[in-house]
């Protein structure tokens, strides 16, 4: 296929998502019955007295989405909004805006995910290949059925159990959060090794669960690989194992993995919200536990469009990777 | 609770087909040769015999709050132990494995025969409906399942019980079915027999029941599997958020309550792992039952094992 129409397929797609999804956050509260998020605003006006101010909230809602517009004015101005990255503000933390509450949680997620994504990648990936390759030690092929097993347990069981072993039982690690309650965010190694300390455990539930996917497609690739003529042909030759099993097993068999990296990131993110939560991790899973906590309904919707445009925009990337790995997709453009 | 067991009933109909030898022998071959799915159903079986015949020895409003003394640690009485609001455990964990399953079950059936039939009428009529179809689940696929619930579960929390959240999770159950078994028919269509049966002038719907079905039962049972391990999984994500149903004691539901009671200050090591070991039982037995259906269904699979 050709390259820019596998590309042009691809933003549309994007274009695609973004819109379903904003279009989700637009009518599910509208359907439901009694609108939820004005009823919250409405509760938090009776309540009153409190700091935050949220008549000018209302103000500021009833000016855009306001009972007497009609529908579709409403939708549009909303998708007005959208377009301008405005995610409105928390209704329980008025003046806050939506987008800086997800600006102080990203990094924190990212780090986890980025980290933790690409550690399993590459272990898994490793790991299964080495599990058939001939000549490797078994020791690697022995450890394909925990593997397996443990990649079928949801990350944050994972989590729970690690955080009883060793932060409650042995207490070598903390229990949960980003860093300790008395520590000054610096430049410090002290301070590096206090946030590395806080993301082990929750680090550990995520590549514990999710080594084992790759293993398994990559064992399947690399036994399929492993059986052409041309890599009879490279031992014929006699090249090095190293090279071999680089070169020529590896290169071919990692490409199917790349396309399940983009189709997987979905359950990774979804797992790692839930890793976040079980260990107070101050990333945007906890900021979504606390908004669906309090009904704070923008933050929720404002979290749940980030994060779903921002793992479109990764599949992407992940996906335009493949033609730059495969050499065959890059000749076939070229000739078209 | 039926429904669950007619999961359980439907899946050893399946590699009959495959050792067609009936009696203990045949079973045995069965089990030599796939081992993964034996192991699974032993699994599942066990999980569904221990909770309905634990309800003979736990009464349901034991599951609730103030039945027993709090915080208590397993012993002759409270052979789980209880939590920290005077649940009986015992009868939660009981209770709680079929209300998790049943979720499962209502979520995985819908969603299974939604999926199916959007995928026979697609793969059927071809043409615009098929390339709408088509699209429509690849752009769906790309929104993970729990950001989607969060945001329909949030707006109707109050009202929510164990059947609406299966309804809710059944919502999105339908795209993966819908996109597997449509390729699946793709290839079925061309098979010859398939296409003598079109010959002979048999009708769709006798073609389609009576030619394909048998051959994707195997694929019917995995993806049916697959369907129910997502949507517990799904459920359990919900919950852990808060979005489950407050009145009902699942296994989810165990876990948020047990970590927004810090049972891990209060070392009520009990508490933290019963659940947890129910619903990882239930995890490995259902990957293991979809990787033999996996197996039966492909039988390139099998020779990669040997």
């Amino acid at each position: 296929m050709h390259l820019v129409w596998i590309v042009a397929r691809r933003l549309l797609m994007l274009i695609a998502v973004v819109w379903v999804a904003s279009t989700l956050n637009f009518f599910v509260p509208r359907l439901a019955p009694g609108n939820p998020i004005e009823d919250k605003m409405l509760a938090q006006v009776e309540y009153g007295g409190s700091s935050v101010d949220v008549r000018a909230l209302v103000k500021a809602y009833n000016a855009r989405f306001g009972l007497d517009k009609p529908l579709l004015s409403q939708y549009l101005a909303y998708m007005h909004d959208i377009l301008h990255f405005d995610l409105g503000y928390s209704i329980t933390d008025y003046p806050t805006r939506v987008t800086t509450i997800i600006l102080h949680a990203l990094p924190w997620t990212i780090g986890l995910l980025f980290t933790t994504t690409l550690l399993a990648f590459l272990l898994g990936t490793l790991l299964g290949a080495l599990s058939v390759w001939r000549g490797a030690p078994r020791v690697f092929t022995a450890c394909v059925p925990l593997l397996m097993v443990m990649s079928a347990v949801p990350f944050y069981l994972f989590g729970l159990i690690l955080i009883y072993i060793f932060a409650t039982v042995l207490q070598w690690l903390p229990l949960g959060g980003g860093m300790g309650i008395r520590d000054n965010p610096s430049l410090s190694v002290a301070f590096a090794f206090e946030i590395l300390r806080h993301s082990i455990l929750p680090g550990a539930s995520i590549l514990l669960a999710s080594i084992g996917v790759w293993t398994l497609s990559m064992r399947g690739m690399m036994a399929t690989v492993q059986g052409e003529d041309y890599m009879t042909y490279a031992e014929a030759l006699g090249l090095t194992v190293k090279r071999r099993f680089l070169q020529y097993g590896l290169r071919t068999a990692i490409l199917p993995q790349i396309t399940l990296l983009a189709l997987s990131l979905g359950y990774v993110l979804s797992g790692s919200i839930l890793v976040e939560l079980v260990f107070g991790y101050p990333g945007i899973g906890q900021q979504l536990f606390r908004a669906i906590q309090n009904q704070d309904y923008f933050v929720i919707y404002g979290i749940v469009l980030a994060l779903i445009c921002a793992l479109a925009i990764a599949m992407l990337v992940v996906d335009l990777i493949n033609p730059l790995l495969d050499p065959r997709i890059r000749h076939e453009s070229r000739r078209a | 609770m039926s429904a669950s067991a007619s999961a359980a009933a439907a899946a050893p109909a399946v590699p009959a087909s495959v050792a067609p030898r009936a009696g203990a022998r045949g079973v045995l071959r069965a089990l030599r040769r796939n081992p993964s799915f034996m192991v699974g159903l032993t699994l599942i079986a066990l999980l569904i015999a221990f909770a309905v015949i634990g309800r003979f020895f736990a009464g349901w409003n034991d599951a609730f709050p103030l039945s027993a003394p709090p915080s208590m640690p397993p012993d002759g009485d409270w052979i789980f132990g209880t939590d920290a609001d005077g649940r009986d455990l015992f009868a939660v964990i009981v209770y709680g494995t079929l209300l998790t399953l049943k979720i499962g079950v209502i979520a995985g059936c819908l969603g299974l025969g939604i999926g199916t039939t959007l995928a026979f009428v697609a793969a059927y009529h071809g043409g615009w409906l098929d390339a709408v179809m088509r699209i429509t689940v690849d752009v769906l696929l790309t929104i993970p399942t729990l950001l989607v619930l969060v945001v329909i579960a949030s707006v109707i929390h109050r009202s929510v019980n164990t059947t609406t959240i299966g309804i809710i999770i059944a919502l999105l159950a339908w795209r993966e079915p819908a996109r597997q078994i449509r390729s699946q028919v793709l290839v079925l269509r061309e098979a010859q027999y398939v296409k003598l049966a079109i010959l002979n002038g048999a009708s769709s719907l006798r073609i389609i029941f009576l030619e394909m079905m048998p051959n994707l039962l195997p694929f019917l049972g995995a993806n049916l599997v697959v369907a129910i391990s997502q949507a517990v999984l799904a459920s359990i994500g919900l919950e852990a958020l808060g979005l489950g149903a407050p009145s009902e004691p699942t296994l989810g539901q165990t876990i948020y309550w047990m970590m927004n009671e810090s049972a891990f200050m209060l070392g009520m090591w009990w508490w933290i792992i019963e659940p947890i070991v129910i619903l990882i039982i239930l995890f490995v037995g259902l990957f293991l039952l979809t990787t033999g259906l996996d197996e039966i269904a492909n039988p390139r699979l099998r020779r990669m094992e040997a």
